[in-house]
Parts: C-alpha cells; sequence; structure tokens
C-alpha cells in the first residue's frame, strides 16, 4: 500500500479545518458576520463623508469597505488561528494528529488553507455587500493587485497567528492575547477610524507593525485616487517581512502537547462558551 | 518474537528518575498490562514507546524501530488510545473516522470499524451528543482506524461505571481476538486480571514484578480463612493457631494449606456445638499480591 497523495491529504486536511470552522457558529459571526454589520453601521454613521488623505480626498464608502475586508481577512487568519490552535492543543486534539502518519507540514497546511478559505469567503462578501449596497467600484486593472495583496496578507497573519498560538501558555488565555494584539492596532491602522494627521508617534506605531500596511496596501486597489495597477510594494514587504518573522517562530514554538496547566473543568467550562465569544476585533 | 523490546530504560526529569532501570518484552499478539499506580512510571514508559516523549539512557525498540527516530511509517502502525484526547465535537463519527483515517496507508472501512465498536446506529451523529460510553468507543474506533500493529491502551477505563467497564473489556477482548498486540496501562487489577496475558507491575519508577496474573497471584500463595468468633467460646477451644488475628470479633487465619486448617478448626467447632457464622475460604486477589509489592517496593525506598 502507498501513501496517500500530497494532494489528497491536503484536500482533506482543509476540508477538515473548514468544516469545523463553518460549524462553529459563534467563530463564524465573529469572523464574517460582525465586520458585515460594521460595514453596515459605518456606512449609516459616515456614509456621506469623504477621508482626505495626502493624494487627496475619496468617499468614505470605499474606504471603508477596504479596511473592514482586510480586517475581515485578519481576523479569519491571525484571531483564529491564535484562538483555535491553543484550544484544540489543549484539549489533546493535536496530540491524537500527532499519533497519526499525517507529516507536521501538510497538518498546518490544513490549517492555513482552511483559514484563507474562510477569509476569502469574507472578503468576497464584504466586497459584494459593498457594489450592491454602497457604490464601491472595483477597477479591472487592480484585481490583480488586490488578489496579490490578500495572499500576502493571508499568508502572513496565519503564520503570525500560529507563532502567537505557539506562545500563548494556554488556552484560557487565548482569546486576550489575540484581542490585546489585534485591537489596540486596528485603532491605528486606518480601519475603523481615518487618521488624518495622528500624531507622529501613534503613525510610526501602525506603520511598523503589519496591520496598517496591509489594510493600506489593501485599500489602494480600492482607492480611486491610486493608478492602476495598484501594488503598494514597499507596505507589502512589510507585511511579507513579518509574516517570515512569524513563520520562524512558528517552526520554533510549535507544539502538539496539552500545556500541563488548566484543569479538566476549565477545559469544560470553555466548551460551553466558546473562546471566540469574548473575541469582538473580527 | 518480541516487538517492544524495553531495556534498562531511564527518564530523568530534574534529577528525578521517573523510569529508572526498566525492561521488559512485548510478543506479537500479546496483551501486556503495565500496571501501577500514579506517578510510578506507566505513563512515561508507554509516551517514550509511542514516540511522544524522549528517553534519558537506555534502549527501546518498537517493531524493530526506535520510536524517538521514526517518524510516519512508525506512527502508520500504531494506534493510540488516549483517555485525555478531545475530538472535535462538531464533527460527526463518520467525518471523524474519515479524516482521522486519511493520513494513513490501508485505513480499515468506516462501516466496518463502527460496527466492531457497536456504533452503527450513530454514525452520523454529531460528536458532541455522544454518551460517556460512546465517546470511549469512538475513541477505540479512531485507535484502530488505520489498522495498527500494536494498540497502546492508555487507562482506557479509568473513571467508568461497572457496566461500562464490563463492556469496555468485552470490547477490547474482541479486539485482541483479531491477534492485534495491545500495551495497556491501568492501576485496576481486576482489570489487568481480566485482559492482560502478562502483566508488569511498576512502582518508583521500577518493574518489581512480572508474570501472568495467576503467576502474580501464586507469588502470595495465603489463602485466608475467616469467621465470627462465637459468643462463648475463645479461640483456642477452636483450635485457632497463636498467629491468628482476632479483631472485633472475627478471626482471621493466613494460610497456605486451607484444607487443613479448615478441618481442624471445622472439626473443633462441630465438638463445641457451635455453629462458624460467616465463615470465609478467600484466596489473594491480585490486588492484595500488588499492594503488598508495593508497599514492600515502598519500605525500601523508606529504608535507604
Amino acid at each position: 500500500m502507498s501513501w496517500p497523495s500530497a494532494f489528497t491529504l491536503v484536500r482533506e486536511q482543509t476540508r477538515y479545518q473548514i468544516l469545523t470552522f463553518m460549524r462553529s457558529p459563534v467563530g463564524l459571526f465573529f469572523t464574517i458576520g460582525l465586520p458585515l454589520v460594521m460595514l453596515v453601521l459605518f456606512n449609516a454613521l459616515f456614509g456621506d463623508g469623504t477621508v482626505d488623505t495626502p493624494a487627496g480626498s475619496w468617499s468614505v464608502q470605499q474606504f471603508y469597505t477596504g479596511g473592514l475586508a482586510a480586517f475581515t481577512a485578519v481576523s479569519a487568519t491571525y484571531t483564529n488561528l491564535v484562538n483555535m490552535v491553543p484550544i484544540r492543543r489543549d484539549d489533546g486534539i493535536l496530540k491524537r494528529w500527532r499519533s497519526t502518519p499525517i507529516p507536521p507540514s501538510i497538518y498546518l497546511t490544513g490549517w492555513i488553507l482552511g483559514a484563507l478559505t474562510v477569509a476569502l469567503l469574507g472578503v468576497v462578501l464584504q466586497l459584494t455587500v459593498g457594489v450592491l449596497a454602497y457604490d464601491l467600484t472595483i477597477d479591472a486593472s487592480k484585481v490583480p493587485a488586490m488578489i496579490l495583496t490578500f495572499v500576502v496578507g493571508v499568508a502572513a497573519f496565519a503564520a503570525l497567528g500560529l507563532a502567537v498560538a505557539g506562545l500563548v501558555p494556554n488556552a484560557d488565555s487565548a482569546p486576550a492575547v489575540a484581542n490585546a494584539t489585534i485591537l489596540p492596532l486596528a485603532f491605528v491602522s486606518d480601519i475603523f477610524i481615518p487618521l488624518e494627521d495622528p500624531p507622529r508617534w501613534l503613525d510610526l506605531v501602525g506603520d511598523i507593525f503589519p496591520l496598517k500596511p496591509f489594510v493600506n496596501s489593501f485599500q489602494n486597489t480600492l482607492n480611486p485616487l491610486v493608478d492602476s495597477p495598484g501594488f503598494t510594494w514597499d507596505k507589502m514587504a512589510v507585511v511579507a517581512a513579518w509574516g517570515v518573522v512569524g513563520a520562524i517562530i512558528a517552526s520554533k514554538t510549535f507544539t502538539w502537547e496539552p500545556s500541563t496547566s488548566g484543569s479538566k473543568r476549565d477545559k469544560r467550562r470553555r466548551h460551553k462558551s466558546p473562546a471566540a465569544s469574548a473575541d469582538f476585533s473580527g | 518474537m518480541a516487538v517492544i523490546e524495553v531495556r534498562d530504560l531511564y527518564k530523568r526529569y530534574g534529577g528525578i528518575d521517573a523510569v529508572a532501570g526498566v525492561s521488559f518484552d512485548v510478543a506479537e499478539g500479546e496483551v501486556y498490562g503495565l500496571l501501577g499506580h500514579n506517578g510510578a512510571g506507566k505513563s512515561t514508559t508507554v509516551e517514550i514507546l509511542e514516540g511522544h516523549r524522549r528517553l534519558t539512557s537506555g534502549t527501546v525498540s518498537v517493531l524493530g524501530a526506535d520510536p524517538g527516530e521514526s517518524g510516519r511509517e512508525f506512527r502508520d502502525r500504531i494506534g493510540i488510545v488516549l483517555q485525555t484526547s478531545g475530538v472535535e465535537k462538531q464533527l460527526t463519527i463518520r467525518e471523524a473516522l474519515r479524516f482521522y483515517g486519511s493520513p494513513s496507508r490501508d485505513p480499515r472501512p468506516i462501516d466496518e470499524v463502527v460496527e466492531m465498536v457497536g456504533l452503527t446506529a450513530k454514525i452520523d451523529a454529531r460528536i458532541g451528543t455522544l454518551s460517556g460510553g460512546q465517546r470511549r468507543r469512538l475513541d477505540l474506533a479512531l485507535g484502530i482506524i488505520g489498522r495498527p500493529e500494536i494498540l497502546f491502551l492508555d487507562e482506557p477505563t479509568t473513571g467508568f461505571d461497572p457496566v461500562a467497564r464490563r463492556e469496555s473489556w468485552q470490547l477490547i477482548q474482541q479486539l485482541c481476538a483479531g491477534g492485534t498486540t495491545v500495551l495497556l496501562t491501568t492501576h485496576y487489577l481486576d482489570e489487568a486480571e481480566q485482559l492482560a496475558d502478562r502483566v508488569g507491575v511498576l512502582a518508583g519508577g521500577r518493574l518489581i514484578a512480572e508474570g501472568t496474573p495467576e503467576q502474580l497471584m501464586a507469588s502470595a500463595p495465603n489463602t485466608t480463612i475467616s469467621f465470627r468468633l462465637p459468643d462463648g467460646i475463645s479461640a483456642d477451644q477452636l483450635a485457632v493457631p497463636p498467629d491468628a488475628v482476632v479483631e472485633a470479633g472475627v478471626v482471621r487465619l493466613e494460610t497456605e494449606q486451607p484444607t487443613a486448617l479448615l478441618a481442624v478448626v471445622a472439626a473443633a467447632a462441630v465438638e463445641c456445638g457451635v455453629e462458624l457464622v460467616g465463615l470465609s475460604v478467600k484466596r489473594p486477589s491480585l490486588e492484595d499480591v500488588f499492594l503488598q509489592l508495593g508497599d514492600d517496593d515502598h519500605d525500601t525506598e523508606v529504608s535507604r
């Protein structure tokens, strides 16, 4: 008997990840549903305004759809992996997989492709709602830039998610870590509020961490003031560099073994209120 | 032929030997029980054999390979049933068996496995809706989906009620009848007696006794005779030997020749015209043997 092909293994792992995610209503709501709610809310509140940037002003509708679509992609990858990997690790699910003949690289590929699929679903939904309800225009000549920006961002944030999941001591602290790392950054990264003339240090913080470079690169592919083809290479390079760092850290910190702290009772309680319920960042 | 060989195995954690010089063999098709209290070194030993932990010194060979060095090929040939391992509650039994079987070269057909563990009626039920006993059956099913040559069963019935234990034993016995080699850990002596062909008793990281359950029991051959001392009759009047224990009116006699002793005591009782209330003749259980061995070991630890 020969081994199943790498393609079959990756396909099964990806299916498994997507299926388990799609059957977690809470995670699904926070990742896909909440950004859509925010899109509707922000447009209702600020829909008629314009965003002023150094290059000129553009409509708030275009600004929010791009920013929230990018944020959905980050929630589907980074936030979900930081939440879910430690839970499955502490539940002994990772250890169970470790006792099967699955090659570790394929197992991790399944996590990443599952997250990517959810991210794609969320982004397509955001853009569809934007086009149908908020006059969002998508410039066909900038679609390649949009796709590449999405792929680089999703890969980088998935790698960062695995890295942070490896550093999180146990499943109980995972939601706090996910929120504490992503929420403050979201406020200085042009997602919820367009930063017009922020203090210099805030600008710097946004530029150093990968969230704002990713959001801005993605917004640029929808920004009518940015010319085709719309690649923002310098910012994408920052995102990619963070992704490489994340992948290196993840390869060193990933573990199959449950943490020894945390009692069985804690685990049961956790199942009743899935970790994602504490996650309102997505 | 031995499929598991352990020689002088040591595992040290922070200067303490969790496993201190353990050696044993498990033959192909044999059910071997590792017996001991919590902290005796059972789980550490088994996790080294499964490849989940590295040994400190000694040699270990499982299916001719060093589990610490072996990868995919090795894990395709073993099955592990861990009580503490969760499984995704959102999946159905069929889905879980499909996904967990997918990395194997030759997974058993899902319907066949489900039939073996008696979960056919539940195959499309979400795992979150299963009862505790059904979850154990699923754990076993997940352990055997890849057609393992060796099955590791880590405390398969810990926390079970008596009915569930009996059911699990039957299930494991059926699986063992198929010729799979099984390494079982337990701290229940009756479980080892029920399931294992041979038993190794671990205490303080050492293998302090090994043999078939019968051999282990034979190593403490004393049979206990006990009865309530009738009112107004002394132990002497019943020809009870001086080493007997009399406690709260109950006489307890340990002997290697229960038939002869009982004949003497019974004759004396008949002569006095009394009935021996609560008369019992008991062979030692494996538990008695095991606790005795564990205590001996404990004593030597203390005296050192």
